[in-house]
């Protein structure tokens, strides 16, 4: 394999027609190659696909309490029994990884786009508009976070999914921001950034076309350890009753929902399975982040 | 002579900040004649480079500015065009090749995407027109299998490989002058013939004129029809490439020509110039070069000389000779 590589990558022997490979395809080959990432990609399809297909495997609504059945223990007809308001255990699982997934992805995604576009601008500006826009960072990067939810949970009226994700997004893109502004700086110097502009390429064709193209590796590894902490970011905060209402099935709802003396002690069916849920996708993610890292530079690993 | 392609009068770019102004090109003069090549020679620190990007207007802002001169290409002062009109001009009438092959590519594009990138901007042709005209320059600049190689990424290639399509790419639109700064210094000796070669051959037929930076003496001696010697972010002496060889006046010049090895010579050491280019931050008050000059006097760091013609064509910036 590793020879075969060499030879893809080197210069080739006279004649031999190999079809040229990209980067982000020899980056792919390299992640295929690595067990753990494979692994995680493995375990965050299969986390994929039990929550977004949660009516193939219980026929209970999430939303439905029984109150005849409270906190019963694990049964043919509850696999992980029920919780102290009657609702499926299992169900409120799989309906709340759709939720947790939902707002960690569209968090992490949202957050790099807002960080690439303002690290983007300020990096390739430079000057008094770099210096401004990291003063600004600055301020945002010091925002009381706690206060801020509150705020807009008071102002609001509401707790949910989109105020989760807003908030979310509001105070974490100055990290990324910073990020992607150094990312450029370095990119704006390459000789081939310049040499865009030595062949009459104007300032927008040169960052779309040829420095956003060169940041697709970095981008990709940050958007999965952005995930993996959003997952663990929306457990703690529904944990402490600032993130999702408890309406919504969640993995931090039921951890809350099980956090009393009983269900700790005598019902681990309640708060277990959330708890490993949350562990397995933080690790799974941050696994294939790993990966991507390894796989988009690999003379980082050595 | 006839009417310069380009003329450079009094060019200067300077580097400014709070704490210092950095005078990495301080009036700079040279003609460069249709056709021709003209090598700019000098130790790293002379200007050299600057002076190459300020001819394309591309000094890294925002500290670096041009702060004076005339760059007056086929008529027309480029310092005088808006950004817009400028980049009509790069890659199409002007253009430029660099010092490193590795990194002057674009590593996530095709060699053929990228060459065609300058005919699609400055020419208006198709993407499908663009590869197949791409396919004849990468074979123009020696590649026996183009049509493979327009697919390929830069990583497939070799030093010398990626400089030739660097030199496909910055002859596309066939420019009128080739801005090459330092285009071999990174390239194993037998790949700079070659890329020489091919530079020559290009020029010979396209008319394309030249200027050629570099610290390399040989270089200059094999390509250059006229040269012009920096030193200190100055012309010291300009001329043809024979004069400056066989009379060279300025005792810099003079100095660089003794720090050639010899290979028939039984030296011990090789000859060098004592210390070091002086920071462009800040220039000693008389002559630039008096400091390490073996001829300087006292009056040497008293006032700066000025460029004089001594003989026809034969600029010197030295008072003794």
């Amino acid at each position: 394999m590793a020879t075969s590589m060499a030879s893809n990558a080197g210069i080739k022997s006279r004649g031999a027609v190999v079809k040229g490979k990209s980067p982000s395809r020899l980056a792919f080959e390299r992640f295929m190659r690595n067990p753990l990432a494979v692994a995680g990609t493995v375990i965050l399809l299969a986390i994929i696909f039990v929550t977004v297909g949660a009516p193939l495997f219980t026929h209970y609504s999430p939303s439905a309490m029984n109150i005849m059945n409270t906190n019963a223990p694990p049964s043919a007809a509850h696999p992980l029994g029920t919780d102290q308001s009657g609702y499926d255990n299992l169900t409120r699982l799989l309906y709340g990884g759709r939720v947790d997934l939902t707002v960690a992805f569209s968090a992490g995604v949202m957050t790099l786009v807002i960080g690439t576009i303002y690290g983007g601008i300020s990096g390739f500006f430079g000057g008094w508009i770099d210096n401004l826009m990291m003063r600004f960072v600055d301020v945002m990067l010091n925002f009381p976070f706690v206060v801020f939810i509150l705020f807009l949970e008071a102002v609001f009226n509401t707790s949910g999914e989109l105020l989760l994700i807003t908030v979310v997004v509001l105070t974490s893109w100055p990290a990324s921001g910073r990020f992607m502004r150094g990312v450029f700086i370095q990119l704006r110097e390459q000789d081939f950034v310049i040499g865009a502009t030595t062949i009459g390429a104007g300032t927008w064709r040169t960052i779309f076309r040829h420095m956003l193209p060169n940041t697709v590796g970095t981008l990709s590894v940050l958007v999965s350890f952005a995930v993996a902490g959003y997952v663990g970011l929306e457990a703690a905060l529904t944990f402490i009753g600032l993130g999702l209402p408890l309406t919504v099935a969640s993995w931090g709802g039921m951890l809350s929902d099980a956090s009393n003396y009983t269900a700790m002690t005598t019902q681990p069916y309640l708060w277990l399975p959330p708890a490993i849920m949350i562990v397995l996708t933080i690790l799974s993610v941050n696994f294939i982040g790993d990966g991507l890292r390894d796989a988009f530079d690999p003379q980082m690993r050595s | 002579m006839a009417e310069p392609l380009l003329k450079v009068r009094n060019l200067k770019t300077y580097f400014i900040s709070k704490e210092a102004q950095v005078k990495a090109v301080d009036g700079v003069d040279f003609d460069v004649a249709p056709g021709k090549v003209l090598g700019i020679v000098g130790e790293s620190g002379s200007g050299k480079s600057m002076t190459s990007l300020s001819l394309m207007r591309l000094v890294p802002g925002p500290q670096g500015r041009i702060v004076e001169g005339e760059v007056t290409f086929e008529g027309t002062d480029l310092l005088k065009l808006t950004e817009r009109q400028m980049s009509d001009v790069r890659g199409n009438r002007m253009g430029m090749i660099f010092q490193e092959p590795m990194t002057a590519l674009n590593p996530v594009l095709k060699i053929g995407e990228q060459i065609g990138e300058v005919l699609i901007r400055h020419r208006r042709v198709s993407k499908a027109e663009a590869k197949k005209q791409s396919i004849g320059l990468l074979r123009s600049v020696g590649f026996p299998r183009a049509e493979q190689i327009v697919d390929e990424y830069p990583h497939q290639l070799s030093g010398g490989m990626r400089q030739r399509a660097m030199i496909a790419m910055a002859m596309a639109c066939q420019p009128k002058l080739l801005i090459a700064d330092e285009p071999t210094t990174a390239l194993d000796v037998t790949i700079q013939a070659q890329v020489l070669d091919l530079m020559r051959s290009l020029k010979n037929k396209n008319g394309t004129a030249i200027i050629l930076i570099t610290h390399d003496l040989g270089v200059i001696a094999e390509m250059a029809d006229d040269v012009v010697v920096m030193y200190g972010g100055q012309v010291v002496e300009s001329a043809t490439a024979d004069a400056v060889f066989d009379d060279p006046l300025h005792p810099y010049t003079t100095a660089l020509m003794e720090s050639i090895p010899v290979i028939d010579q039984d030296r011990e050491r090789l000859a060098s110039i004592p210390g070091t280019v002086p920071s462009a931050a800040n220039f000693p008050s008389g002559c630039r070069f008096a400091p390490r000059c073996a001829m300087a006097q006292e009056s040497c760091h008293q006032r700066m000389p000025e460029l004089r013609e001594l003989k026809p064509g034969h600029y010197v910036r030295c008072d003794l000779v």
